[in-house]
């Protein structure tokens, strides 16, 4: 019981301060990562791929898949599922109230210069906490940190995961034909890489 | 009452097309709300669209909350966001069940080896489509900075960065700073 109300109270966090989106959930769930230990910084990684790889508000993904796994780790089936169901509302919940409200005077809200303001700041500091969190996950997968007692060197680089991604990120805003493509695409390529070279 | 279903459903189909979310799901919701169902105007939608973005939660939530309180009221709104979230519950609950299983052998450790290093290039260009609406100016050039750096170093939560810039956006804004 405990467990659930906790985890409606994260994700009602998320769901309240997240600005702009299912990308902005990520540093929240880093966060969560930390604080609650119901999984690891690498498993948000995975939650990552299959939130955009799964039909679903990437965001929304995100949520019922930390509710099911954590729900999971007390019970059978019917704990998991209620742990998807409680953070999924958790997250939703806020964005519910807040819009209801905004609804009954919508039009003054776009034009209110606080509300403009205050979205001055709020916009590049929601994209620096999304890149704090992308530099984790390079930090996780293209660095093997557990070896700089070995001194520098190239030990400390996954070198296979380097050109994976050197060649993703071409793909994806250089070449013509691949950078329009769907991520999911992207993301069976990396699996497939990934079985085939054991990543 | 058959309303309130209409709602439901035509929003877990809208839930059902969208990959990823945000900007993703505009011309699915284009087609389903605006042409299908006449439930809102063109104009209307990139209005909802523009205010989800600047509220909190998730854009694609708040969208449908939108339109379903301008259709039926409080019950609309809600009723169409759990039509949005719906596909993901049943989809994301078979599929973490089906991961969960076979997440010990070697070659699915494997592939998320893999998939992990297209989530650091996802959330790279992310991260710089992002930037270019955001960072405008040398005040928003070192908000991101600061958030960046303070955010990967310290402990502290999201949420007090969150409080914190929108308190300096506004008192940036009111000094005469930024454009």
């Amino acid at each position: 019981m405990m467990l659930y109300l906790r985890l409606f109270y994260e994700f009602f966090k998320t769901g309240l301060f997240a600005v702009g989106g299912g990308m902005a959930t990520i540093p929240f769930l880093y966060n969560m990562a930390d604080a609650t230990g119901w999984f690891t910084r690498n498993d948000v990684a995975n939650m990552i791929a299959v939130g955009e790889s799964t039909p679903g508000p990437i965001g929304v993904n995100m949520a019922t898949y930390v509710g099911y796994v954590t729900g999971g780790n007390i019970g059978g089936l019917p704990f998991a599922i209620l742990g998807a169901v409680v953070a999924t509302v958790g997250l939703v919940t806020p964005s519910i109230i807040v819009i209801l409200i905004i609804a009954s005077f919508l039009k003054s809200f776009r034009e209110n210069r606080l509300v403009e303001n205050a979205f001055y700041g709020l916009r590049p500091a929601s994209t620096g906490l999304i890149a704090a969190a992308g530099i984790s996950v390079v930090m996780a997968n293209l660095f093997y940190l557990e070896n700089l007692e070995l001194g520098f060197g190239l030990s400390l680089f996954n070198w296979k995961g380097w050109l994976l991604a050197i060649v993703l990120w071409v793909l994806t805003n250089k070449v013509k034909q691949t950078k329009g493509l769907h991520p999911i695409l992207f993301i069976l390529a990396s699996a497939v890489v990934g079985i085939v070279w054991g990543m | 009452m058959s309303n309130l279903v209409d709602l439901f459903v035509t929003f877990a189909k809208v839930g059902v097309m969208t990959f990823g979310g945000g900007y993703a799901m505009l011309p699915i919701l284009q087609r389903e709300v605006v042409d299908s169902k006449g439930w809102a105007t063109e104009e209307e939608l990139m209005d909802y669209f523009a205010i989800g973005q600047c509220t909190p939660g998730i854009i694609a939530v708040n969208t449908a909350t939108f339109i379903g309180q301008k259709q039926r009221g409080t019950l609309g709104g809600i009723l169409s966001t759990l039509g949005v979230v719906f596909p993901s519950l049943v989809i994301i609950s078979l599929l973490a069940g089906v991961i969960t299983v076979f997440s010990h052998l070697a070659w699915v450790q494997h592939a998320f080896g893999g998939i992990r290093v297209c989530v650091c290039i996802l959330i790279l260009n992310a991260v710089i489509k992002l930037l270019k609406k955001a960072v405008l100016d040398v005040p928003t050039a070192v908000i991101f900075l600061a958030v960046t750096l303070g955010s990967y170093f310290t402990p502290l939560s999201p949420v007090i960065f969150v409080l914190l810039a929108a308190v300096a956006g506004i008192v940036l804004k009111n000094v005469g700073v930024g454009k």
